[in-house]
């Protein structure tokens, strides 16, 4: 599997996933300058980290979605290389049109920094098949804007369209206000386009892979199956 | 002093920009003749008690700050300890108190910018942030907005530099009610033949401005941050700077680009008192001059004069020795993030600093004498009277129970989770132990070891005795590396103080620096780096003096710590360390009786350093399941905390089941958990350690005590994770 991760100025989860990736694959994805107009040729996957792009001094992942690499993801999305957008990484495809919606300032108006339970929507994809549908998982999350909002048509798409990738919960799999971190329409932690080939979520899945951090008071392993699928997946 | 030189008349003392008038007589002396207005400033701010250290310099100067393992000890940027393999930790932490009384977000985020810069200055990638915060009694009108917009702050920085911040403490007291504390501290690492210094050298070489542009924000920072607060406190306001983390972001991915290619001859940041410090301290430490071209300098505005460009604090910026022929190496870097990057002026064999602006000299001035002749203050100091202990057979008794629900839903020891759920504690991927804990504990990637950190002072016992007090501070940090398997290494001290002038005050900074020079000595744990905040008072009510100590240890190998959630029901529960029952200065004292009195525990450093040894060689052997350092509320509250975080309870039959047992705050001990109670008592019979089984783990979310008291651990959940966020969530 070939990998690139997209580097804005102001990303700053690049290494995490970087870490998370070669993990999985047993190689050290290609990091790319946003100033970059091309992108390494025959990419599996293009993956946007987490951070500030641009310090999110306009609306999140708005000026990194202008950016001149991003012309290049876009052409590359469409002809189906897998992208991947985590946290900023999902506020920029959501800003670039690659994904429905958009994402808000949290409903409590503060930073949110701590584990959250998912519940897979929709485990037919290759980024999710190691899970099952209904499955409760644990990730971190990690930001101020990740309120998933979309209008009542786009809303009704993407659930007729099974693209909701992951729900938060409460640790019993409820999909309740209770459960929901930041005030996400539906609960919405993470969407599919259309095709499935490209996946953006506000939680931070590539935090949850390390032996090293997971136990009783700290994290969880539960996003290697992710990239274990997406490994599989691509490696062909 | 006597004076040489005869002063005009029009400048009255308070047109002296806050120096003395003697300072300012040894000023003119300096410059024979009377200095300009743009001199003046540099004077005043070079001089004033935040930078030249005047009041605390000669009794700081009694620390140990040597070890085999210190690479740079004060008088850096930041300290540096040698962590094996090459490996170099850099760390340092700076208080930003004043500004954030009067701005509390920029104030205590512009705190952490400068922080990570004197780190990264030397050539370190940020790995870690911590905290320590004190604010004002909750009833206070102030004190909600300034936790709001302190924390909000910490967050809004640190989050998007991409730094976790995984640690800190805070606390509220009415002391603090004119005056918060924002202690901010950076841990950093890098490789040992890596390191960079300030001293400039070679006369000739390009002085090289990059970063963010100049504004006229900060102007005069240090001179406020070296003054008492009044009433009107608030009209420094423009004093304050403005931080952009997102420029601060750049400025660590190019700095840390450039610093991997030879081109840096030295590199300092501008912090406190901006290019007037940094150009000084770089000549002065290379024994050399410098000539600044200020008209090259990149500005947000025009018009600024020299004087505002000199004592300008903007942030985000650094001021670097090139060799002359990598200019472009460096352009090219900072180019790539967008960041200015402007020569400035050169270094000079003449010893002084000359400001050009316009092709005219607004500054000209010796650097040797300014920074040699700075001056140092042996203020008169009165030792703090002793008080007497507390005799705990005389106070009233209390269950128990209703006891250790109060504490653990006190505004001192309820959960924190409120504010470190707002920092991003996990970015980078390495936070191996999260904050709750003792200890933070952060992994080196692509190493088996990993370094533990963490930040404490106890006041209201260095109030009550500075000595013990100081101690304590050291000892606590060194207990907690210790209690999660870490072999503390060094500190970084933060004294935070009240106005020195006043023999009291003086005589509490005295006091505090002798007991933390002996305990930093019993434990050869030297102080590597630190910061000195005084003249935190408000129409003369003083804070509690708060020597904030950061510690920094290691782990040979990461997968051996421990933490303080108990495991397995059945494990039994093991008191290390001897317990009398001392409630002096205690928080039992003061949240039930509302007395803050009493002498504090005393400190025994041989017991501190036996006890703790004994326990990290436990930790490390794996023949423990769970500890925890007894500190805050002593022996209840700790069982508790630990009973909390495992989600467990607990059977306890200690050896006494009075108040001062339960809750008094000997010092040196811990308790941890074991399957093999045996060994591990024989170990400490042979060890000399007092240690017995007090009870065992229950799988009952119950804490119990033998003579029949029951108390519920989802109970005291709801006090210990309840009280903040109500109290934030309230109006004003």
């Amino acid at each position: 599997m070939k990998a690139a991760i997209v580097v804005f100025p102001g990303s700053n989860r690049e290494n995490d996933a970087a870490d998370a990736l070669e993990r999985a694959s047993g190689k050290r994805p290609a990091l790319v300058w946003h100033k970059d107009t091309e992108l390494p040729s025959k990419l599996d996957l293009i993956l946007l980290p987490g951070g500030f792009s641009y310090g999110d001094y306009l609306r999140c992942g708005a000026m990194a979605a202008r950016s001149p690499i991003m012309r290049e993801v876009i052409a590359r999305a469409d002809k189906g290389t897998a992208v991947v957008g985590v946290c900023n990484g999902f506020q920029i495809l959501c800003e670039a049109g690659l994904l429905p919606g958009v994402l808000l300032s949290n409903a409590g108006l503060k930073f949110i920094c701590r584990d959250v339970h998912l519940k897979v929507a929709n485990s037919q994809t290759m980024f999710t098949n190691r899970y099952s549908n209904g499955e409760v998982i644990r990730f971190p999350v990690a930001h101020h804007d990740g309120n998933y909002f979309a209008d009542a048509d786009t809303l009704k798409r993407i659930e007729d369209g099974d693209q909701v990738a992951f729900r938060y919960c409460t640790p019993e799999g409820e999909t309740v206000a209770a459960g929901n971190p930041n005030g996400s329409i539906a609960n919405i932690a993470g969407v599919f386009n259309a095709t499935k080939t490209v996946m953006g979520l506000m939680p931070h899945p590539e935090n949850a892979t390390d032996p090293a951090t997971a136990g009783p008071l700290g994290g969880s392993l539960d996003g290697k199956p992710m990239f274990d699928a997406i490994v599989d997946a691509l490696a062909k | 002093m006597k004076t040489k030189t005869k002063r005009k008349s029009w400048r009255k003392p308070n047109d002296l920009m806050g120096l003395a008038p003697a300072e300012y007589d040894l000023a003119c002396d300096i410059m024979g003749r009377e200095p300009t207005y743009t001199e003046l400033g540099i004077f005043s701010v070079m001089w004033s008690e935040h930078c030249s250290y005047k009041s605390s310099k000669k009794w700081l100067k009694t620390l140990p700050t040597k070890a085999r393992w210190v690479i740079c000890g004060p008088g850096e940027n930041a300290g540096v300890i040698d962590i094996g393999d090459g490996d170099a930790c850099i760390f340092k932490i700076e208080s930003h108190n004043h500004p954030s009384y009067i701005e509390p977000y920029q104030g205590a985020a512009t705190g952490v910018g400068g922080i990570l810069r004197d780190v990264f200055t030397m050539g370190a990638r940020p790995i870690a942030n911590l905290n320590a915060l004190r604010f004002g009694d909750p009833s206070h009108p102030k004190t909600r907005r300034l936790v709001a917009g302190v924390v909000a702050g910490i967050g809004g920085y640190g989050n998007c530099v991409g730094v976790p911040t995984v640690g800190g403490e805070t606390n509220f007291h009415a002391s603090y009610n004119g005056n918060c504390l924002v202690n901010a501290m950076t841990v950093g690492v890098a490789r040992k033949d890596k390191i960079f210094y300030s001293a400039a050298a070679g006369a000739g070489n390009p002085v090289v401005y990059v970063g963010a542009k100049t504004g006229r924000d900060g102007i005069h920072g240090a001179t406020m941050a070296s003054a008492e607060f009044d009433d009107n406190s608030e009209e420094k306001r423009p004093t304050v700077q403005v931080g952009d983390p997102f420029v601060e972001k750049l400025l660590i991915e190019a700095c840390l680009e450039l610093m991997a290619t030879d081109a840096i001859v030295a590199i300092q940041d501008m912090g406190a008192a901006g290019l007037t410090s940094s150009s000084v301290e770089m000549a002065g430490k290379g024994g050399l001059g410098i000539d600044l071209d200020l008209d090259n300098v990149p500005a947000r505005e025009t018009g600024m004069t020299s004087y505002e460009m000199m004592l300008s604090e903007s942030q985000e910026r650094m001021l670097i020795i090139l060799k002359p022929d990598r200019i472009k190496v460096a352009e090219k870097i900072f180019a790539k993030y967008e960041l200015d990057c402007a020569t400035i002026g050169h270094l000079t064999k003449t010893g002084r600093l000359v400001v050009r602006k316009n092709g005219k000299v607004d500054a000209d001035m010796p650097i040797a004498p300014m920074v040699q002749a700075s001056p140092e203050y042996s203020r008169p100091w009165k030792p703090t009277k002793k008080r007497k202990p507390v005799d705990a057979a005389k106070l009233p008794k209390h269950d128990p129970a209703r006891v250790l629900q109060e504490l653990m839903g006190c505004p001192d020891l309820a959960s924190r989770r409120w504010i470190w759920e707002q920092y991003d504690h996990l970015v980078r991927g390495h936070t191996l132990q999260r904050p709750g804990g003792d200890a933070a504990i952060v992994g080196l990637p692509g190493r088996r070891k990993a370094l533990a950190m963490c930040v404490d002072s106890t006041p209201r016992y260095v109030h009550a005795d500075p000595e013990t007090g100081g101690a304590q501070a050291v000892v606590e940090t060194w207990r907690n590396l210790t209690a999660v398997g870490a072999k503390p290494l060094a500190i970084t001290d933060n004294m935070n103080f009240g106005n020195p002038q006043r023999p009291e005050i003086m005589g509490q900074f005295v006091g505090a620096i002798k007991g933390m020079r002996k305990a930093c000595k019993a434990l050869s744990y030297p102080v590597v780096s630190g910061n000195v905040s005084l003249y935190n008072e408000t129409n003369g009510q003083a804070i509690l003096p708060t020597p904030t100590i950061g510690g920094v240890g290691i782990l040979k190998d990461a997968s051996k710590s421990a933490n303080l959630a108990l495991k397995d029901a059945g494990d039994t529960i093991v008191l290390v360390g001897a317990t009398k029952g001392w409630l002096g200065s205690s928080l039992y004292l003061r949240e039930m009786e509302g007395r803050e009195e009493g002498a504090p525990p005393p400190v025994d450093l041989k017991a501190e350093k036996r006890n703790g040894d004994f326990v990290r060689g436990l930790i490390v052997k794996g023949q423990v399941n769970s500890c925890h350092d007894l500190a805050d509320g002593g022996l209840l509250v700790g069982l508790a905390e630990m009973a909390l975080a495992g989600r467990k309870g607990a059977e306890l039959s200690p050896p006494r089941t009075d108040n001062a047992y339960l809750f008094g705050e000997d010092q040196a001990r811990y308790v941890v958990t074991t399957k093999n109670a045996k060994r591990l008592l024989a170990a400490a019979k042979k060890a000399k350690v007092p240690a017995m089984a007090i009870g065992t783990v229950s799988g009952h979310l119950e804490l119990t005590l033998h003579d029949g008291v029951r108390i519920s651990v989802d109970g005291l959940r709801k006090a210990h994770e309840g009280w903040l966020p109500a109290y934030m969530s309230q109006k004003n």
